[in-house]
């Protein structure tokens, strides 16, 4: 059914955009590629409004990349930079109201399972640290605690990049940011701890810096989600605009950022240890 | 139009063009047709929309994701239906819009329409005359109103639903079957007598960027001026 809405209909590919011939010839739907095969097929997303340097952006690519089923999967986003990059690629997008992108993501994965019973679909919500920790945070943790099913990535920028640099819940202790002068006064939310909380099957912290590890890692989200339970993705990705952070030194920032307090962590399961049985990822 | 005398008429009409259906214009029922606000019989608006597809300046159909992706049965003939009335419009193009995303930072008019900014490929391609076809309803909508608040452009919609208020003609519940119909019509009015606007230009025009894609070429939308 998914790879069927990819046939182009009889007489009309010569009419196509040069992009829509590139996905339906060279796409990545319905086969199994790995990062390494980066550059030989057409990406789910090309072109981005996003800005010079973005570490969202670098980091959604990889993200996408690394989905196992693009063809049957849909990705929910919400008001913020990343949905600007997500509503353009080739793959279902859900713009949640600010709030409710969680709640939505449990009502669409419950859907697709009636409707297509026999056909794994697997939801992904990705949305920034306002969608997620502060806005949008009763519904996260309901969807947590209710363990359901689907993927939530958070893009955490550590501000609200979009609208001008006010702090999020997940800014870090004393940081001024542009639209918050006098300092932020309570730690960075501690999703990582609410999540082991809420049981969680599969957790994980992350930054850019290695683009083996992201697409490992959502990949992971992903088929646990699919199979075991809720599973749940923070990953750095600097605004580099708000923080003033020189594109050629996004990645340094993220080295150090990441050496310093937020390290990769991984936390599983037994079931989702279990489901994974030390296979290949 | 129940006495009200708006007038669905091509635009510009500027910015925020009011609903038609909020002045009084009221969907046609299956076999009928509206024609610039007015309920007519179906004969009536497909012998309008032939008369408006040979006459005025570059005619351009618009095919949406329900013609373009065969992903169910009859979309292929609905879409051999839409390539034969392609066929018998000279010069007509064939410009598609296979989904809704937003098309940022920059779209390429020959190449597309997208539903976000439509006008922009209207303008670029100064289209006076188009036909949208396999567009879901809540996109088509949007789209419409956008061209008549800022173009010129003559629209006619062959709705797979209910038809559309703020196209200037629209035929309902329109099926592989309606598009034939709207095709006979235009070879009538040939018959007729009547010298299409382009009658020297035979067959569907590829756009400059269809022509480049089709001979292997990079294609580079033209800079703004």
């Amino acid at each position: 059914m998914a790879l069927r809405t990819l046939q182009v209909s009889p007489g009309f590919m010569r009419f196509m955009p040069k992009e829509y011939q590139d996905l339906v010839e060279k796409g990545p739907f319905g086969r199994k590629l790995k990062l390494s095969d980066l550059g030989t097929y057409k990406e789910l997303l090309e072109e981005h409004p996003m800005c010079e340097g973005c570490a969202m952006a670098f980091f959604i690519r990889l993200a996408l990349t690394a989905l196992p089923a693009p063809e049957h999967t849909v990705i929910l986003g919400t008001a913020g930079c990343g949905r600007l990059s997500l509503s353009q690629a080739a793959i279902p997008f859900v713009y949640g109201n600010y709030c409710d992108t969680n709640g939505v993501a449990t009502g669409i994965k419950r859907g697709l399972a009636l409707r297509f019973p026999d056909q794994p679909k697997d939801v992904v919500v990705m949305a920034g640290d306002g969608g997620l920790a502060d806005i949008g945070f009763s519904q996260v943790l309901h969807g947590w605690f209710r363990q359901e099913k689907f993927t939530t990535v958070m893009l955490d920028n550590e501000v609200y990049g979009n609208t001008g640099g006010q702090e999020s819940g997940m800014t870090k202790r004393g940081e001024v940011v542009k639209m918050a002068p006098v300092g932020k006064k309570f730690d960075k939310i501690d999703m990582i701890g609410l999540a082991k909380t809420a049981g969680v099957a599969y957790i994980a912290r992350l930054t850019p810096t290695n683009p083996s590890r992201i697409v490992s890692t959502i990949r992971k989200a992903v088929l646990i989600a699919r199979e075991v339970g809720p599973t749940y993705v923070q990953a750095y990705t600097s605004c580099n605009i708000e923080y003033a952070i020189p594109p050629q030194q996004v990645m340094e920032d993220a080295r150090r950022v990441e050496k310093e307090r937020y390290g990769f962590l991984e936390v599983m399961s037994e079931e989702a240890k279990a489901f994974l049985g030390g296979g290949e990822v | 139009m129940n006495g009200n005398e708006y007038r669905v008429k091509p635009g510009p009409e500027g910015l925020l063009p009011p609903a038609a259906a909020c002045c009084g214009v009221i969907l046609p029922e299956k076999g009928q047709g509206l024609v610039e606000g007015a309920l007519k019989s179906e004969n009536d608006t497909l012998r309008v929309m032939a008369r408006e597809l040979l006459t005025r300046q570059n005619p351009t159909i618009f095919p949406g994701p329900l013609v373009l992706w065969a992903w169910r049965e009859g979309v292929a003939d609905k879409a051999a239906s839409v390539l034969e009335l392609a066929n018998e419009i000279p010069g007509v193009r064939i410009i598609p819009m296979p989904d809704y995303r937003p098309i940022y930072p920059k779209i390429d008019p020959e190449a597309v329409i997208n539903p976000c900014h439509p006008n922009l490929t209207i303008w670029h391609n100064k289209i006076e005359v188009c036909v949208f076809i396999g567009v879901h309803c809540h996109f088509a909508n949007i789209t419409l109103k956008m061209i008549r608040a800022g173009t010129n452009c003559y629209t006619i919609t062959l709705c797979h639903a209910a038809g559309h208020e703020d196209s200037m003609a629209s035929l309902p519940f329109a099926d592989a079957n309606q598009v034939r119909a709207l095709t006979a019509a235009i070879r009538k009015l040939k018959r007729e007598g009547l010298r299409p606007r382009y009658a020297d230009t035979p067959g569907i025009q590829l756009t400059a960027a269809q022509e480049a894609l089709s001979q292997g070429l990079v294609w580079q939308p033209a800079p703004v001026a």
